[in-house]
């Protein structure tokens, strides 16, 4: 390890290993200072552990999309800092590292299942001998590998973000940013899918940044949620759930789950409230933003 | 085959069997002049003489060669042209709509010009075609490579696609439908201006002996010419059909 990576925080105070480092993160677009800026994030900082499944929670617009991209480095921010296992991002994908689900469907349409993980273990420098064994056992795991010769229109709108989790799963980075990937599904395909995840996740241990605004959601599967405020984003607190991972479905029936949730919605209710005044009245700040 | 694509065929083969009949009856009865329009059977007959001689043959691969090199230089340049607006929005708010306005101008206007400048050879043919063939190919380009969605494009970025990478699986694929499409277009435009520019004025290949057979008189000679590009067409425009399907359900390739 050489100096210049030694001098990006590697381990949280109580020396536990770091994944992810934001540190006093803002971003803002337009002008600073004029009428049309808008802060889209405030000075946020959260550490994030090796192996943690953190949410970030928040009403629309709050800055949360762009905070992920932010890690992941497909957005540099106007200012602060944020380090992917010690390496600073700025702007710059670390493929290596990260891996990201969307919450559209990004398979490429031209080509079919198998190829599109062909394709992102291409992008990745992986050896070709590996490709097909790797792409056929990751849909294997998410219960798609009777689907790899089919075209990405050919299945449905849930059976997509399935093979979309597969894939950023197979491409074998530490880190996975979900940005709502089961936003366009409806409740139930949502719900299986959430079971799917948190088991899938246990077996590879994964660092995991979630961004939703599911409450149900982000009790499920999150270790920790930082529920952020309307805009400009800040963390407002940091809600732990102590369950292992697995979860079962059980857990939701749980009282624990409902008084988690309860809380989440406490915490929220003022900001989601904040969040659609501004949506509604633009001079206060705020812009329609998804 | 379904009922829709069964009746479709038979009403297309039915409207062409009408206009066959038309023909033969009104050149039968007498009621329309042998020197407009000769009966089905003298064309037929001056077909089969012309196939035979050096001279079609020699005629066609003029025309063929000039059509070739005019698609050749409208593709290369369009595409490029085409590729090189689309990866600026200022670009594509300034040239396109000066490529698209210009395109509405009849380009035929200035075919004195082409002459003028590249010869009465097949120079100021190739030179027509191609700027005639370059505007749709152009334009579709543009479109095609300038609407690639942005979430494949952030995708494959997050993936550590290179630039490379990023264009041959993701932009050309994305792009392709809307660009053969322009391709389609401009080759027929390009087939139809070689033509057009052979039968106004030049000294050799199709459109010339159109001309020459017409200011002959030799009416029957001069269908059966024609006969052979409707001929031609009808049979690229199915080959084109074809292969744009194909495309089109596998936007691919090798690896």
């Amino acid at each position: 390890m050489d100096s210049k990576v030694q001098s990006f925080p590697t381990h949280d105070i109580a020396g536990r290993p770091l994944a992810i480092s934001i540190r006093n993160v803002s971003q803002c677009y337009g002008q600073a200072g004029s009428a049309q800026a808008v802060v889209a994030l405030d000075n946020v900082s959260l550490d994030i552990g090796r192996g943690e499944f953190v949410c970030l929670l928040g009403p629309s617009g709050c800055g949360k999309s762009t905070l992920l991209n932010i890690v992941g480095g497909l957005v540099a921010p106007s200012a602060g800092d944020v380090t992917v296992d010690g390496r600073s991002v700025r702007g710059e994908p670390l493929p290596r590292q990260v891996a990201f689900v969307f919450q559209e469907s990004t398979l490429f349409p031209w080509y079919t299942i198998l190829e599109n993980f062909r394709i992102a273990l291409k992008f990745q420098d992986i050896a070709r001998s590996e490709w097909d064994s790797r792409a056929l056992a990751a849909l294997d795991a998410v219960g798609m590998a009777g689907f790899a010769r089919h075209y990405p229109t050919q299945l449905s709108v849930g059976m997509r973000q399935r093979v979309n989790m597969a894939r950023s799963i197979c491409v074998g980075t530490d880190i996975l940013l979900m940005d709502e990937p089961f936003a366009a599904l409806d409740e139930q395909t949502r719900m299986v899918l959430g079971e799917d995840l948190s088991i899938l996740l246990a077996k590879t241990g994964k660092t995991i940044v979630f961004v939703t605004h599911s409450l149900a959601e982000a009790v499920f599967l999150s270790d920790r949620i930082a529920v952020m405020t309307a805009r400009p984003g800040r963390i407002k607190t940091i809600v732990e759930v102590n369950e292992a991972h697995p979860r079962s479905p059980d857990f939701m029936l749980e009282p624990r789950f409902s008084d988690l949730r309860n809380e989440l919605y406490a915490l929220l209710r003022n900001e989601i409230r904040q969040a659609v005044a501004a949506q509604r009245d633009p001079e206060t700040g705020g812009e329609v933003s998804s | 085959m379904s009922r829709s694509t069964f009746s479709a065929l038979v009403i297309q083969v039915g409207f062409l069997a009408i206009l066959g009949g038309a023909w033969y009856w009104s050149t039968a009865t007498g009621s329309v002049s042998k020197l407009f329009l000769p009966e089905p059977a003298a064309v037929w007959l001056a077909f089969s003489r012309l196939v035979v001689t050096g001279q079609f043959w020699s005629a066609v691969r003029v025309t063929l060669t000039t059509i070739a090199q005019a698609y050749a230089i409208a593709l290369i340049v369009g595409i490029a042209a085409g590729y090189l607006v689309s990866r600026s929005r200022f670009l594509i708010d300034v040239l396109e709509p000066f490529i698209a306005g210009l395109f509405t101008i009849p380009i035929t206007l200035f075919f004195p010009m082409f002459i003028l400048f590249f010869g009465i050879g097949t120079g100021s043919k190739v030179a027509y075609g191609a700027s005639y063939a370059f505007f749709p190919i152009a334009l579709n380009a543009i479109a095609a490579f300038a609407n690639v969605e942005t979430h494949f494009l952030r995708a494959a970025r997050a993936m550590g696609a290179s630039r490379w990478g990023t264009f041959r699986h993701v932009l050309v694929p994305s792009a392709l439908p809307v660009l053969l499409n322009g391709m389609r277009i401009g080759f027929f435009i390009c087939f139809a201006s070689v033509l057009g520019g052979e039968t106004l004025s030049s000294i050799a290949g199709v459109g010339r002996n159109i001309a020459q057979a017409a200011e002959l008189m030799d009416s029957a000679r001069m269908y059966a010419w024609i006969a052979f590009v409707v001929l031609t067409a009808i049979t690229l425009n199915l080959l084109i059909g074809g292969l744009e399907r194909r495309a089109s359900v596998r936007g691919g390739g090798a690896w």
